[in-house]
């Protein structure tokens, strides 16, 4: 069985100005222990797929309208706040892209450590900070003793997403959703970081799911790829097949525009156009105006259906048809 | 000449930079702390200290200057007013109702309205409209006609000027503490809260409240001599707290009117007054600075 199942996801914002459709129908599946990297440009709806799942979408104007996210067959759609509380923390944890906001800075880090620890497993006093000690440990945090009673503006950037990992990972959760985790870190610390989740991974069977912009990490870190476009996931696959045969010209626009180290460029290659205006989406395939390889295949009044080209690798173009 | 000139004024840069120097690195700041704290000694032990009573009246020795004119004596420092009561002694006995007003609207009107700020800001929406649109009008209502109104309407008592100014300071609270909690709210560590688990109140309590409790701190002390002010503003206008409790807004009141004969009747009751609330504004500039996490020393 799949740990977590999202079909049809979509989530929209009501505005003044009009609806966005942020999320729309977004459907994967990962099995535990998997991770996912989920792909594509600023504002194409990663986050908000990720929020929804934690179901901390925006109030007022963000809601949920439709789908269903299964974790362990229970849909989380259907679960009231209070349900929802004590999921959120032990089963379902996140952090975020900045360790320099993610932290209270009128609290000390042992004070942060031990409040969902206090809150999901109930444990007190003495047991409690060995809880935390612990967990510092386990995140590579040098004297974890005296981390506790440091403060956040103390701690480098490094230590600092360390620790907010190690509020997230306090209560063993199923499933953390990193938004970003390393954009902030120098190259060094990013995959020392990178490395000592992958090893909580194996030791902890953690299902991951990974928002980034950078193909270095999904390559280091996913076992799955996600490419989205405002709104949609275009291509899904195992990492390898998008590396080797990306078929979304969308992905390949994207792997094009990383530039490579044993390649002398001159300009970096860009993909032409913006993305879209989210409140005047084009009609059909939203990635037409500013696709290399349209043709007059692409129809111009409908999204393109899901086409599997081969087992787990799918796409969503008219090319494929 | 020119030399000595020039002098001068790298003495008086030289002082300057002393004095810069001596702001910047935060020290207590020790007379607006003895002040304030003087002012709280006269009001808990005002009876026992006092030379005289304050409201005994000895009409031979009224109008008596102060000490330092030439028929002033040390009996009576600051002189005396149009009943012969000591003006020393009854500026002893206002610090008492001054600062009872002062805590009591604080501990009301501010922890109040810096719960109302909270509460506004984090739940937004209706609840948030309805608060601000009250404080609004509270705010654009003139402070001394809204708390006359009210006291005239209540009648003058201590707790009824207590009840006006709380029900007016209430609003300063709230706006300045609910566009803290705005910003406060939109950083990732109260979304992290969140998916945490933690509910509502126990964000608000343990995240957004020390994020805005120094501001709320500045505020109180800042606040603290403006309510002193409007209490005497009250007491000099006959809304505040009536006649038989010495107050130092109606010492003021009752002296204006000799104040060719004898100005010292007002004079030193102001000079009181703007002592404390000048005291309570740099002691709150100086917790402003200390208060910050930022600014703390490791």
């Amino acid at each position: 069985m799949n740990f977590l199942e999202v079909n049809d996801l979509k989530t929209y914002f009501f505005t003044r100005w009009g609806t966005v459709k942020a999320v729309d129908g977004v459907s994967f599946s990962l099995k535990e222990g998997e991770t996912l990297g989920l792909v594509g440009e600023s504002g194409c709806g990663k986050s908000v797929t990720c929020l929804s799942i934690l179901r901390l979408v925006p109030q007022p104007a963000g809601r949920i309208v439709g789908g269903q996210i299964l974790v362990q067959g229970e849909d989380l759609l259907k679960k009231s706040e209070e349900e929802m509380r004590k999921i959120r923390g032990a089963k379902i944890c996140m952090i975020l892209q900045d360790p320099t906001t993610s932290l209270n800075p009128v609290l000390t880090i042992g004070n942060q450590l031990m409040e969902s620890i206090k809150i999901h497993l109930g444990l007190k006093g003495q047991k409690l900070r060995e809880r935390a000690v612990k967990m510092l440990e386990m995140l590579r945090v040098p004297s974890p003793e005296v981390c506790l009673e440091n403060w956040p503006h103390q701690l480098s950037g490094g230590m600092r997403q360390r620790v907010v990992s190690a509020i997230a990972l306090s209560c063993q959760p199923l499933l953390l959703i990193a938004d970003e985790p390393t954009t902030s870190l120098d190259a060094t610390i990013q995959i020392q970081f990178l490395r000592h989740l992958r090893e909580l991974q194996w030791q902890t069977g953690l299902t991951l799911i990974f928002i980034t912009h950078d193909f270095g990490i999904v390559a280091r870190m996913c076992d799955k790829v996600a490419v989205m476009y405002a709104g949609k996931i275009v291509e899904m696959a195992d990492v390898r097949d998008i590396f080797n045969r990306p078929l979304h010209p969308y992905t390949e626009a994207l792997m094009k525009a990383v530039p490579k180290l044993e390649e002398k460029v001159e300009r970096l290659v860009n993909i032409e156009g913006e993305p879209p205006r989210p409140y005047a989406l084009p009609q059909g395939c939203t990635f037409t105006p500013r696709c290399a390889s349209k043709k007059e295949r692409c129809q111009p009044d409908q999204y393109p259906p899901v086409i599997e080209t081969k087992n787990g690798h799918w796409v969503r173009c008219w090319k494929y048809v | 000449m020119f030399a000595v000139r020039g002098l001068g004024f790298l003495n008086f840069l030289l002082q300057l930079k002393r004095y810069l120097l001596k702001l910047k690195s935060r020290k207590f700041p020790i007379i607006p702390g003895s002040i304030i704290s003087l002012f709280i000694f006269m009001a808990v032990f005002g009876e026992i200290l006092s030379p005289y009573p304050a409201t005994k009246v000895s009409l031979p020795e009224k109008f008596l200057p102060p000490f330092f004119l030439t028929k002033g004596s040390m009996d009576h420092p600051l002189g005396t007013d149009m009943l012969g009561r000591d003006i020393l002694s009854q500026i002893m006995a206002g610090a008492r109702p001054s600062l009872i007003v002062a805590v009591a609207v604080l501990a009301f009107g501010g922890l109040g309205g810096t719960a109302l700020g909270i509460m506004s800001g984090y739940y937004g929406g209706k609840l948030d409209v309805i608060l601000m649109r009250a404080a609004d009008s509270t705010i654009a209502f003139p402070i001394i006609l809204a708390a006359m109104l009210l006291a005239i309407i209540l009648g003058p008592s201590i707790q009824n000027v207590i009840i006006a100014i709380s029900l007016i300071i209430w609003a300063r609270f709230a706006r300045v503490i609910r566009g803290e909690v705005m910003s406060v709210k939109e950083r990732d560590f109260v979304a992290l809260a969140r998916v945490a688990g933690a509910s509502g109140t126990q964000i608000m309590f343990r995240h957004i409240f020390p994020n805005v409790a120094h501001t709320m701190v500045v505020m109180l002390t800042l606040q603290a001599g403006y309510t002193i002010i409007v209490e005497a503003t009250l007491s000099f206008l006959g809304a505040g707290i009536p006649p038989p409790t010495p107050v130092w807004g109606g010492l003021i009141s009752r002296g204006r009117e000799y104040i060719r004969i004898a100005w010292w009747i007002p004079f030193f009751p102001g000079m009181a007054l703007a002592l404390i609330v000048l005291s309570f504004n740099m002691l709150g500039d100086w917790l402003r600075e200390i208060i910050d996490p930022k600014l703390r020393q490791v």
